[in-house]
Protein backbone atom coordinates (compact mmCIF):
# COMPACT_ATOMS: atom_id res chain seq x y z
CA UNK A 1 0.00 0.00 0.00
CA UNK A 2 2.81 2.27 0.93
CA UNK A 3 5.06 1.70 -2.19
CA UNK A 4 1.84 3.36 -4.20
CA UNK A 5 1.68 7.21 -5.17
CA UNK A 6 4.36 7.94 -3.09
CA UNK A 7 5.98 11.37 -3.90
CA UNK A 8 9.30 12.90 -4.19
CA UNK A 9 9.60 16.17 -3.44
CA UNK A 10 6.60 16.72 -1.74
CA UNK A 11 6.82 20.12 1.14
CA UNK A 12 5.12 17.92 3.53
CA UNK A 13 6.76 15.32 5.14
CA UNK A 14 8.47 12.15 2.67
CA UNK A 15 5.38 9.69 3.44
CA UNK A 16 3.21 8.40 0.74
CA UNK A 17 0.34 10.58 -0.28
CA UNK A 18 -2.67 8.95 1.50
CA UNK A 19 -4.94 11.97 -0.30
CA UNK A 20 -4.78 14.15 -3.34
CA UNK A 21 -7.51 16.79 -4.02
CA UNK A 22 -6.81 18.63 -7.45
CA UNK A 23 -9.10 21.20 -8.76
CA UNK A 24 -12.29 20.00 -6.62
CA UNK A 25 -15.09 22.25 -7.17
CA UNK A 26 -19.07 22.04 -5.90
CA UNK A 27 -21.83 23.51 -6.34
CA UNK A 28 -25.01 23.36 -4.56
CA UNK A 29 -27.43 25.21 -6.94
CA UNK A 30 -25.88 28.31 -8.28
CA UNK A 31 -23.92 28.70 -5.20
CA UNK A 32 -20.35 27.30 -5.34
CA UNK A 33 -19.62 26.34 -2.10
CA UNK A 34 -15.76 24.93 -3.15
CA UNK A 35 -13.92 27.08 -5.61
CA UNK A 36 -11.03 24.53 -6.78
CA UNK A 37 -9.26 22.63 -3.70
CA UNK A 38 -6.27 21.72 -4.15
CA UNK A 39 -4.73 19.54 -1.36
CA UNK A 40 -2.41 16.21 0.00
CA UNK A 41 -2.31 14.30 2.81
CA UNK A 42 0.94 12.33 3.29
CA UNK A 43 0.60 8.96 5.72
CA UNK A 44 0.45 9.91 9.20
CA UNK A 45 -0.41 13.00 8.81
CA UNK A 46 -3.39 15.24 10.63
CA UNK A 47 -4.15 17.76 8.57
CA UNK A 48 -7.19 20.39 9.81
CA UNK A 49 -9.26 22.75 7.78
CA UNK A 50 -10.11 25.97 9.94
CA UNK A 51 -12.89 28.60 8.77
CA UNK A 52 -15.77 30.24 9.03
CA UNK A 53 -19.06 28.73 8.85
CA UNK A 54 -20.20 27.84 5.25
CA UNK A 55 -16.45 28.41 3.80
CA UNK A 56 -16.79 25.09 2.42
CA UNK A 57 -15.51 22.62 5.30
CA UNK A 58 -17.59 20.17 5.54
CA UNK A 59 -18.67 20.09 1.99
CA UNK A 60 -14.81 18.90 1.31
CA UNK A 61 -14.89 16.29 3.80
CA UNK A 62 -18.66 15.10 2.56
CA UNK A 63 -17.28 15.29 -1.17
CA UNK A 64 -13.78 12.92 -0.43
CA UNK A 65 -16.14 10.45 1.18
CA UNK A 66 -18.11 10.68 -2.04
CA UNK A 67 -21.39 11.43 -0.17
CA UNK A 68 -21.65 14.60 -2.66
CA UNK A 69 -21.11 14.09 -6.05
CA UNK A 70 -18.21 16.61 -7.52
CA UNK A 71 -18.53 18.88 -10.42
CA UNK A 72 -15.08 19.27 -11.24
CA UNK A 73 -11.65 17.93 -10.38
CA UNK A 74 -10.11 14.74 -8.89
CA UNK A 75 -9.52 13.05 -5.52
CA UNK A 76 -7.07 10.41 -5.26
CA UNK A 77 -6.93 7.67 -2.21
CA UNK A 78 -3.46 6.11 -1.80
CA UNK A 79 -2.94 6.64 -5.32
CA UNK A 80 -6.66 5.29 -7.08
CA UNK A 81 -8.24 8.27 -7.97
CA UNK A 82 -11.78 7.32 -6.51
CA UNK A 83 -13.60 10.10 -8.34
CA UNK A 84 -12.91 8.24 -11.97
CA UNK A 85 -16.36 7.29 -13.68
CA UNK A 86 -17.33 3.26 -13.03
CA UNK A 87 -15.21 3.35 -9.51
CA UNK A 88 -17.19 1.31 -6.98
CA UNK A 89 -18.43 3.56 -4.00
CA UNK A 90 -18.47 1.01 -1.56
CA UNK A 91 -15.48 -0.11 -1.93
CA UNK A 92 -14.09 3.21 -1.42
CA UNK A 93 -15.76 4.30 1.18
CA UNK A 94 -14.83 1.37 3.24
CA UNK A 95 -11.31 2.99 3.19
CA UNK A 96 -12.50 6.33 4.37
CA UNK A 97 -13.88 6.71 7.57
CA UNK A 98 -16.03 9.88 8.16
CA UNK A 99 -17.49 11.03 11.60
CA UNK A 100 -20.09 13.33 11.51
CA UNK A 101 -21.34 16.40 13.81
CA UNK A 102 -24.56 14.85 15.17
CA UNK A 103 -22.37 11.46 15.84
CA UNK A 104 -25.67 9.92 13.03
CA UNK A 105 -25.50 6.55 15.67
CA UNK A 106 -27.90 3.94 14.72
CA UNK A 107 -30.81 4.67 17.54
CA UNK A 108 -32.80 1.39 17.01
CA UNK A 109 -29.61 -0.35 17.69
CA UNK A 110 -26.98 -1.16 20.72
CA UNK A 111 -23.75 0.11 20.83
CA UNK A 112 -21.93 -2.94 19.94
CA UNK A 113 -24.09 -3.55 16.88
CA UNK A 114 -23.99 0.03 15.85
CA UNK A 115 -19.86 -0.82 15.84
CA UNK A 116 -20.23 -4.46 14.22
CA UNK A 117 -22.86 -3.66 11.58
CA UNK A 118 -20.22 -2.53 8.51
CA UNK A 119 -17.44 -4.93 9.89
CA UNK A 120 -20.43 -7.77 9.91
CA UNK A 121 -22.32 -6.72 6.14
CA UNK A 122 -19.71 -5.21 4.39
CA UNK A 123 -15.97 -7.17 5.45
CA UNK A 124 -18.13 -10.20 6.13
CA UNK A 125 -16.76 -10.93 9.75
CA UNK A 126 -18.27 -13.24 11.68
CA UNK A 127 -20.33 -12.09 14.43
CA UNK A 128 -18.12 -13.28 17.15
CA UNK A 129 -15.16 -12.03 15.64
CA UNK A 130 -16.83 -9.04 15.02
CA UNK A 131 -17.97 -8.85 18.55
CA UNK A 132 -14.42 -9.18 19.87
CA UNK A 133 -12.73 -6.56 18.06
CA UNK A 134 -15.62 -3.87 18.65
CA UNK A 135 -15.67 -5.28 22.81
CA UNK A 136 -11.28 -5.06 22.08
CA UNK A 137 -12.33 -0.86 20.83
CA UNK A 138 -14.89 -0.27 22.76
CA UNK A 139 -12.58 -1.44 26.23
CA UNK A 140 -10.35 1.18 25.18
CA UNK A 141 -12.34 3.97 25.15
CA UNK A 142 -14.08 3.13 28.48
CA UNK A 143 -17.31 2.21 26.84
CA UNK A 144 -17.29 -1.92 27.12
CA UNK A 145 -19.87 -1.57 29.45
CA UNK A 146 -22.24 0.30 27.85
CA UNK A 147 -21.79 -2.20 24.45
CA UNK A 148 -25.63 -3.56 25.08
CA UNK A 149 -26.87 0.15 26.11
CA UNK A 150 -29.13 1.89 23.15
CA UNK A 151 -27.63 5.26 22.15
CA UNK A 152 -30.40 7.15 23.68
CA UNK A 153 -28.92 5.98 26.82
CA UNK A 154 -25.19 7.57 26.31
CA UNK A 155 -24.44 11.04 26.78
CA UNK A 156 -23.35 13.23 23.48
CA UNK A 157 -19.57 12.36 24.49
CA UNK A 158 -20.01 8.84 24.89
CA UNK A 159 -22.20 8.68 21.50
CA UNK A 160 -19.21 10.97 19.67
CA UNK A 161 -16.48 7.96 21.29
CA UNK A 162 -18.70 5.31 19.75
CA UNK A 163 -19.28 6.79 16.33
CA UNK A 164 -15.46 7.48 16.49
CA UNK A 165 -15.10 3.75 17.48
CA UNK A 166 -17.52 2.80 14.25
CA UNK A 167 -15.42 4.35 12.09
CA UNK A 168 -12.34 2.59 13.53
CA UNK A 169 -13.86 -0.15 13.01
CA UNK A 170 -13.42 -0.53 9.49
CA UNK A 171 -9.86 0.20 9.84
CA UNK A 172 -9.87 2.75 7.08
CA UNK A 173 -6.68 4.34 5.65
CA UNK A 174 -8.23 7.40 6.20
CA UNK A 175 -10.32 9.23 8.79
CA UNK A 176 -12.33 12.24 8.20
CA UNK A 177 -13.65 14.37 11.12
CA UNK A 178 -16.56 16.75 10.72
CA UNK A 179 -16.61 19.14 13.33
CA UNK A 180 -17.04 16.47 15.88
CA UNK A 181 -17.22 18.47 18.77
CA UNK A 182 -19.48 21.23 17.78
CA UNK A 183 -22.69 19.54 19.20
CA UNK A 184 -21.46 18.51 22.55
CA UNK A 185 -21.95 20.32 26.40
CA UNK A 186 -18.74 21.95 26.99
CA UNK A 187 -17.77 19.55 29.44
CA UNK A 188 -17.60 16.55 27.09
CA UNK A 189 -15.36 17.87 24.46
CA UNK A 190 -12.26 16.48 25.77
CA UNK A 191 -13.16 13.09 25.79
CA UNK A 192 -13.78 13.16 22.61
CA UNK A 193 -10.51 15.25 21.76
CA UNK A 194 -8.58 13.32 23.82
CA UNK A 195 -9.46 9.96 21.53
CA UNK A 196 -8.78 11.85 18.48
CA UNK A 197 -5.43 12.65 19.91
CA UNK A 198 -4.74 9.01 20.68
CA UNK A 199 -5.70 8.55 16.94
CA UNK A 200 -3.36 10.43 15.91
CA UNK A 201 -0.71 9.39 18.34
CA UNK A 202 -1.32 6.05 16.98
CA UNK A 203 -0.57 6.95 12.81
CA UNK A 204 -4.33 7.42 11.29
CA UNK A 205 -3.75 9.86 8.93
CA UNK A 206 -6.91 12.32 9.47
CA UNK A 207 -8.61 15.38 7.93
CA UNK A 208 -10.03 17.28 10.70
CA UNK A 209 -13.05 19.97 10.27
CA UNK A 210 -12.83 21.57 13.44
CA UNK A 211 -13.43 24.86 15.32
CA UNK A 212 -11.53 23.99 18.07
CA UNK A 213 -8.18 26.29 17.75
CA UNK A 214 -6.29 24.93 20.54
CA UNK A 215 -6.95 21.35 19.77
CA UNK A 216 -5.89 22.30 16.19
CA UNK A 217 -2.91 24.14 16.85
CA UNK A 218 -1.76 20.95 19.52
CA UNK A 219 -2.91 18.18 16.95
CA UNK A 220 -2.53 19.66 13.77
CA UNK A 221 0.94 18.66 11.32
CA UNK A 222 -0.61 21.60 9.26
CA UNK A 223 -3.69 23.80 9.24
CA UNK A 224 -5.58 24.73 6.14
CA UNK A 225 -7.62 27.87 6.63
CA UNK A 226 -10.79 28.15 4.03
CA UNK A 227 -12.21 31.03 3.06
CA UNK A 228 -15.20 30.68 0.63
CA UNK A 229 -14.42 27.63 -0.53
CA UNK A 230 -10.61 28.24 -1.33
CA UNK A 231 -7.61 27.18 0.63
CA UNK A 232 -6.96 30.43 1.04
CA UNK A 233 -3.56 29.95 3.79
CA UNK A 234 -1.86 26.75 4.98
CA UNK A 235 0.92 25.68 6.62
CA UNK A 236 1.97 24.31 10.23
CA UNK A 237 -0.07 25.40 12.97
CA UNK A 238 2.76 27.44 14.67
CA UNK A 239 2.72 29.69 11.25
CA UNK A 240 -1.02 29.99 10.84
CA UNK A 241 -1.74 30.88 14.51
CA UNK A 242 1.33 33.18 15.38
CA UNK A 243 1.57 34.44 12.44
CA UNK A 244 -0.46 34.41 9.78
CA UNK A 245 0.49 35.85 6.56
CA UNK A 246 -2.95 36.54 5.01
CA UNK A 247 -5.58 39.32 5.95
CA UNK A 248 -8.31 37.16 6.22
CA UNK A 249 -6.69 34.88 8.33
CA UNK A 250 -6.02 37.11 10.62
CA UNK A 251 -9.49 38.40 10.86
CA UNK A 252 -10.95 35.41 11.54
CA UNK A 253 -8.40 34.31 14.35
CA UNK A 254 -8.82 37.65 15.57
CA UNK A 255 -12.89 37.20 15.78
CA UNK A 256 -12.11 33.49 17.21
CA UNK A 257 -9.63 35.17 19.72
CA UNK A 258 -12.55 37.74 21.02
CA UNK A 259 -14.82 34.62 21.36
CA UNK A 260 -12.67 32.77 23.39
CA UNK A 261 -12.07 30.01 21.73
CA UNK A 262 -8.17 30.41 21.07
CA UNK B 1 -74.83 1.95 29.56
CA UNK B 2 -71.83 1.94 28.04
CA UNK B 3 -68.65 -0.02 29.33
CA UNK B 4 -66.58 3.28 29.45
CA UNK B 5 -68.97 5.32 31.12
CA UNK B 6 -68.41 3.48 34.25
CA UNK B 7 -64.43 3.93 33.98
CA UNK B 8 -62.95 6.90 35.71
CA UNK B 9 -61.45 9.81 33.71
CA UNK B 10 -58.08 8.94 34.46
CA UNK B 11 -58.31 5.23 32.65
CA UNK B 12 -60.66 7.01 30.20
CA UNK B 13 -57.74 9.05 29.41
CA UNK B 14 -56.14 6.11 28.44
CA UNK B 15 -58.64 4.00 26.71
CA UNK B 16 -59.58 7.08 24.52
CA UNK B 17 -55.58 8.18 24.13
CA UNK B 18 -56.31 11.93 25.45
CA UNK B 19 -53.59 12.27 27.51
CA UNK B 20 -54.69 16.17 28.38
CA UNK B 21 -57.82 14.94 30.64
CA UNK B 22 -55.49 12.47 32.13
CA UNK B 23 -53.07 14.87 33.51
CA UNK B 24 -55.77 17.05 34.76
CA UNK B 25 -57.20 14.37 36.71
CA UNK B 26 -54.24 13.55 38.54
CA UNK B 27 -55.05 16.45 40.66
CA UNK B 28 -56.71 14.87 43.81
CA UNK B 29 -58.32 11.45 45.15
CA UNK B 30 -61.27 13.33 45.62
CA UNK B 31 -61.16 15.59 42.17
CA UNK B 32 -60.80 12.67 40.35
CA UNK B 33 -63.90 10.67 42.13
CA UNK B 34 -66.14 13.19 41.20
CA UNK B 35 -64.97 13.44 37.41
CA UNK B 36 -65.70 9.82 37.65
CA UNK B 37 -69.33 10.46 39.10
CA UNK B 38 -69.93 13.27 36.13
CA UNK B 39 -68.26 11.34 33.55
CA UNK B 40 -70.60 8.72 34.45
CA UNK B 41 -73.73 10.59 34.67
CA UNK B 42 -73.53 12.66 31.51
CA UNK B 43 -72.75 9.45 29.86
CA UNK B 44 -76.13 7.45 31.33
CA UNK B 45 -78.07 10.54 30.51
CA UNK B 46 -76.73 11.27 27.01
CA UNK B 47 -77.38 7.79 25.93
CA UNK B 48 -80.62 6.99 27.93
CA UNK B 49 -81.89 10.37 26.03
CA UNK B 50 -81.38 8.83 22.67
CA UNK B 51 -82.40 5.52 23.75
CA UNK B 52 -85.45 6.97 24.99
CA UNK B 53 -86.42 9.00 21.60
CA UNK B 54 -85.93 5.97 19.48
CA UNK B 55 -88.07 4.09 21.78
CA UNK B 56 -90.90 6.70 21.69
CA UNK B 57 -90.78 6.77 17.55
CA UNK B 58 -93.84 6.40 15.93
CA UNK B 59 -92.10 3.24 14.06
CA UNK B 60 -90.26 1.32 17.31
CA UNK B 61 -92.69 -1.57 17.42
CA UNK B 62 -92.22 -2.53 13.47
CA UNK B 63 -87.63 -1.79 14.24
CA UNK B 64 -88.07 -3.78 17.61
CA UNK B 65 -89.65 -6.40 15.95
CA UNK B 66 -87.43 -6.58 12.71
CA UNK B 67 -83.81 -5.85 14.35
CA UNK B 68 -84.34 -6.93 18.04
CA UNK B 69 -85.45 -10.81 17.95
CA UNK B 70 -83.52 -12.07 20.89
CA UNK B 71 -84.74 -15.89 20.41
CA UNK B 72 -83.16 -15.66 16.25
CA UNK B 73 -80.14 -13.78 17.35
CA UNK B 74 -79.52 -16.51 20.01
CA UNK B 75 -80.05 -18.97 17.08
CA UNK B 76 -78.18 -17.31 14.21
CA UNK B 77 -75.33 -16.41 16.13
CA UNK B 78 -73.45 -19.75 15.88
CA UNK B 79 -73.72 -19.63 12.17
CA UNK B 80 -72.69 -15.89 11.91
CA UNK B 81 -69.84 -16.26 13.75
CA UNK B 82 -68.87 -19.46 12.08
CA UNK B 83 -69.03 -17.72 8.92
CA UNK B 84 -66.91 -15.21 10.31
CA UNK B 85 -64.13 -17.16 10.56
CA UNK B 86 -63.79 -17.13 6.80
CA UNK B 87 -63.03 -13.25 7.02
CA UNK B 88 -60.43 -13.84 9.96
CA UNK B 89 -58.94 -16.17 7.12
CA UNK B 90 -59.26 -13.69 4.71
CA UNK B 91 -57.55 -10.73 6.49
CA UNK B 92 -55.41 -13.09 7.85
CA UNK B 93 -53.96 -13.65 4.51
CA UNK B 94 -54.23 -10.44 2.59
CA UNK B 95 -52.23 -9.07 5.81
CA UNK B 96 -49.42 -10.92 5.25
CA UNK B 97 -49.34 -10.57 1.53
CA UNK B 98 -49.99 -6.83 1.86
CA UNK B 99 -47.24 -6.47 4.46
CA UNK B 100 -45.16 -7.75 1.69
CA UNK B 101 -46.10 -6.42 -1.09
CA UNK B 102 -46.69 -2.97 -0.13
CA UNK B 103 -42.89 -2.95 1.63
CA UNK B 104 -41.36 -3.55 -1.85
CA UNK B 105 -43.48 -1.20 -3.80
CA UNK B 106 -42.47 1.33 -1.26
CA UNK B 107 -39.34 0.12 -1.60
CA UNK B 108 -39.25 0.66 -5.50
CA UNK B 109 -40.70 3.77 -5.53
CA UNK B 110 -37.85 5.37 -3.07
CA UNK B 111 -35.32 3.53 -5.13
CA UNK B 112 -33.32 6.28 -6.39
CA UNK B 113 -31.22 7.22 -9.88
CA UNK B 114 -32.56 7.44 -13.65
CA UNK B 115 -32.02 3.59 -14.50
CA UNK B 116 -35.01 3.09 -12.42
CA UNK B 117 -37.20 5.16 -13.70
CA UNK B 118 -39.75 3.03 -15.05
CA UNK B 119 -39.55 1.12 -12.13
CA UNK B 120 -40.79 3.70 -10.14
CA UNK B 121 -43.41 4.95 -12.77
CA UNK B 122 -45.12 1.44 -12.45
CA UNK B 123 -45.09 1.77 -9.00
CA UNK B 124 -46.75 5.13 -9.15
CA UNK B 125 -48.95 3.63 -11.93
CA UNK B 126 -50.33 0.80 -9.52
CA UNK B 127 -50.74 3.26 -6.30
CA UNK B 128 -52.78 5.21 -7.97
CA UNK B 129 -55.27 3.53 -9.72
CA UNK B 130 -55.80 0.87 -6.75
CA UNK B 131 -56.33 4.23 -4.53
CA UNK B 132 -58.59 5.89 -6.91
CA UNK B 133 -60.60 2.79 -7.70
CA UNK B 134 -63.51 1.83 -5.13
CA UNK B 135 -62.83 -1.27 -3.82
CA UNK B 136 -66.35 -3.14 -4.61
CA UNK B 137 -65.27 -2.45 -8.38
CA UNK B 138 -61.93 -4.01 -8.26
CA UNK B 139 -63.35 -7.31 -6.16
CA UNK B 140 -66.05 -7.47 -9.00
CA UNK B 141 -63.83 -7.10 -12.00
CA UNK B 142 -60.62 -9.61 -10.71
CA UNK B 143 -63.81 -12.11 -9.15
CA UNK B 144 -65.89 -12.29 -12.07
CA UNK B 145 -63.38 -10.93 -15.19
CA UNK B 146 -60.68 -13.38 -14.45
CA UNK B 147 -62.36 -16.14 -14.58
CA UNK B 148 -64.79 -15.71 -16.98
CA UNK B 149 -61.66 -15.80 -19.38
CA UNK B 150 -61.67 -19.09 -19.10
CA UNK B 151 -58.11 -19.61 -19.20
CA UNK B 152 -56.91 -22.99 -18.31
CA UNK B 153 -55.29 -23.20 -15.12
CA UNK B 154 -56.58 -19.72 -13.47
CA UNK B 155 -58.19 -20.49 -10.79
CA UNK B 156 -61.93 -20.31 -10.32
CA UNK B 157 -62.02 -20.09 -6.52
CA UNK B 158 -63.92 -16.83 -5.36
CA UNK B 159 -62.01 -17.06 -2.04
CA UNK B 160 -58.59 -16.64 -4.23
CA UNK B 161 -59.73 -13.83 -5.88
CA UNK B 162 -60.87 -12.04 -2.77
CA UNK B 163 -57.58 -12.46 -1.32
CA UNK B 164 -55.99 -11.23 -4.57
CA UNK B 165 -58.28 -8.36 -4.76
CA UNK B 166 -57.72 -7.33 -0.75
CA UNK B 167 -54.57 -7.53 -1.14
CA UNK B 168 -54.33 -4.99 -4.36
CA UNK B 169 -56.29 -2.48 -2.73
CA UNK B 170 -54.75 -2.19 0.39
CA UNK B 171 -50.91 -2.52 -0.07
CA UNK B 172 -51.29 0.57 -2.66
CA UNK B 173 -52.53 2.42 0.46
CA UNK B 174 -50.06 0.35 3.21
CA UNK B 175 -47.19 0.92 0.59
CA UNK B 176 -47.71 5.15 0.96
CA UNK B 177 -47.62 4.25 4.42
CA UNK B 178 -44.34 2.64 4.30
CA UNK B 179 -43.15 5.23 1.99
CA UNK B 180 -43.96 8.14 4.67
CA UNK B 181 -42.19 5.90 7.40
CA UNK B 182 -39.07 5.56 5.23
CA UNK B 183 -38.98 9.31 4.34
CA UNK B 184 -39.38 10.09 8.16
CA UNK B 185 -36.11 8.73 8.91
CA UNK B 186 -33.23 11.64 8.26
CA UNK B 187 -31.05 10.94 5.68
CA UNK B 188 -27.94 11.22 7.71
CA UNK B 189 -28.92 8.14 8.95
CA UNK B 190 -28.20 6.35 5.71
CA UNK B 191 -25.46 8.72 4.99
CA UNK B 192 -23.99 7.60 8.09
CA UNK B 193 -24.73 3.69 6.79
CA UNK B 194 -23.46 4.67 3.23
CA UNK B 195 -20.03 6.36 4.84
CA UNK B 196 -19.72 2.94 6.19
CA UNK B 197 -18.90 0.89 3.11
CA UNK B 198 -22.87 -0.24 3.08
CA UNK B 199 -24.62 -0.55 -0.17
CA UNK B 200 -27.66 1.14 -1.07
CA UNK B 201 -29.72 -1.60 -0.46
CA UNK B 202 -27.36 -2.70 2.45
CA UNK B 203 -28.52 0.90 4.12
CA UNK B 204 -32.09 0.21 3.28
CA UNK B 205 -32.27 -2.90 4.88
CA UNK B 206 -30.47 -2.40 8.07
CA UNK B 207 -30.87 1.39 9.06
CA UNK B 208 -33.58 2.84 6.96
CA UNK B 209 -36.07 -0.08 7.21
CA UNK B 210 -35.84 -0.99 10.65
CA UNK B 211 -36.26 2.42 11.76
CA UNK B 212 -39.43 3.58 9.36
CA UNK B 213 -41.09 0.23 9.91
CA UNK B 214 -41.00 0.91 13.99
CA UNK B 215 -42.51 4.53 13.35
CA UNK B 216 -45.63 3.46 11.12
CA UNK B 217 -47.04 0.24 13.06
CA UNK B 218 -49.71 2.58 14.44
CA UNK B 219 -50.88 4.11 11.02
CA UNK B 220 -50.07 0.17 9.53
CA UNK B 221 -52.76 -0.96 12.82
CA UNK B 222 -55.19 1.36 11.24
CA UNK B 223 -55.51 0.19 8.09
CA UNK B 224 -55.68 -3.32 8.92
CA UNK B 225 -59.20 -2.15 10.97
CA UNK B 226 -60.35 -1.17 7.55
CA UNK B 227 -59.39 -4.21 5.77
CA UNK B 228 -60.88 -6.60 8.32
CA UNK B 229 -64.38 -4.59 7.71
CA UNK B 230 -63.93 -4.50 3.94
CA UNK B 231 -63.34 -8.19 3.63
CA UNK B 232 -67.70 -8.35 3.63
CA UNK B 233 -67.21 -6.52 0.07
CA UNK B 234 -66.04 -9.93 -1.16
CA UNK B 235 -69.72 -11.26 -0.30
CA UNK B 236 -70.44 -9.45 -3.53
CA UNK B 237 -68.23 -12.33 -5.89
CA UNK B 238 -70.08 -15.14 -3.94
CA UNK B 239 -67.58 -15.36 -0.98
CA UNK B 240 -70.01 -17.18 1.94
CA UNK B 241 -68.43 -15.05 4.88
CA UNK B 242 -70.11 -13.34 7.31
CA UNK B 243 -72.30 -10.55 5.98
CA UNK B 244 -73.16 -13.15 3.09
CA UNK B 245 -74.18 -15.70 5.77
CA UNK B 246 -76.33 -12.70 7.56
CA UNK B 247 -77.90 -12.02 4.14
CA UNK B 248 -78.71 -15.86 4.03
CA UNK B 249 -80.57 -16.00 7.51
CA UNK B 250 -82.26 -12.91 7.25
CA UNK B 251 -83.64 -14.02 4.24
CA UNK B 252 -84.60 -17.26 5.23
CA UNK B 253 -86.86 -14.85 8.29
CA UNK B 254 -87.73 -12.57 6.90
CA UNK B 255 -85.39 -10.72 10.09
CA UNK B 256 -83.01 -8.10 10.19
CA UNK B 257 -81.68 -9.70 13.37
CA UNK B 258 -78.84 -11.30 11.79
CA UNK B 259 -77.34 -8.01 10.66
CA UNK B 260 -76.84 -7.11 14.32
CA UNK B 261 -75.60 -9.99 15.48
CA UNK B 262 -72.90 -9.01 12.34
CA UNK B 263 -72.56 -6.04 13.63
CA UNK B 264 -71.87 -7.37 17.09
CA UNK B 265 -69.15 -9.72 15.69
CA UNK B 266 -67.41 -7.09 13.98
CA UNK B 267 -67.44 -4.87 17.23
CA UNK B 268 -65.49 -7.40 19.74
CA UNK B 269 -62.89 -8.05 17.18
CA UNK B 270 -62.30 -4.76 15.94
CA UNK B 271 -62.98 -2.37 18.81
CA UNK B 272 -59.64 -4.13 20.18
CA UNK B 273 -57.23 -3.08 17.45
CA UNK B 274 -58.59 0.42 17.78
CA UNK B 275 -57.74 0.32 21.44
CA UNK B 276 -54.48 -0.95 20.52
CA UNK B 277 -53.97 0.94 17.92
CA UNK B 278 -54.45 4.14 19.78
CA UNK B 279 -52.24 2.84 23.29
CA UNK B 280 -49.41 2.27 20.84
CA UNK B 281 -49.51 5.80 19.28
CA UNK B 282 -49.78 7.03 23.13
CA UNK B 283 -47.25 4.94 24.02
CA UNK B 284 -44.79 5.97 21.23
CA UNK B 285 -45.68 9.71 21.95
CA UNK B 286 -44.97 9.34 25.56
CA UNK B 287 -41.32 8.06 24.78
CA UNK B 288 -40.51 10.28 22.16
CA UNK B 289 -41.37 13.00 24.96
CA UNK B 290 -39.06 11.38 27.63
CA UNK B 291 -36.28 11.21 24.99
CA UNK B 292 -36.35 14.70 24.61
Amino acid sequence: MSGRGSVSGSPFGTGAVALRIDGLRKSFGSLEVLRGIDLQLAEHEVVCLIGASGSGKSTLLRCVNLLEPIDAGRIAVEGEEITASGVDVDRIRRRIGIVFQAFNLFPHMSVLDNVTLAPRRVLKLSRSEADAQALELLGRIGLVDKAREFPDRLSGGQQQRVAIVRAIAMHPDLLLLDEVTSALDPELVAEVLSLVRELAQGGMTMLIATHEMGFARDIASRVCFLDAGRILEEGPPEQIFRAPREERTQRFLQRVMEAGRL
Amino acid sequence: MTALGGLGPRDQGDLLGSPGRRSRSRRSGQGALRSTAIAFLSTFVFFGFLAWIAVNSPGWPLVQQAFFNGELFANSLPDIAGAFWVNVQLFLIAEVLILVLALVIAVLRSSPGPVLFPIRLLATAYVDVFRALPGVLIIYILGFGIPGLNVNGVPTDPFFYAVVALTLIYSAYVSEVYRAGIDSVHPSQSAAARSLGLSQWQALRYVVLPQAIRRVIPPLLNDFIGLQKDTVLVSYIGVVEIFRQSQITEAAHFNYTPYLATALVFLVVTIPLARFTDWLVARDRRRAAANR
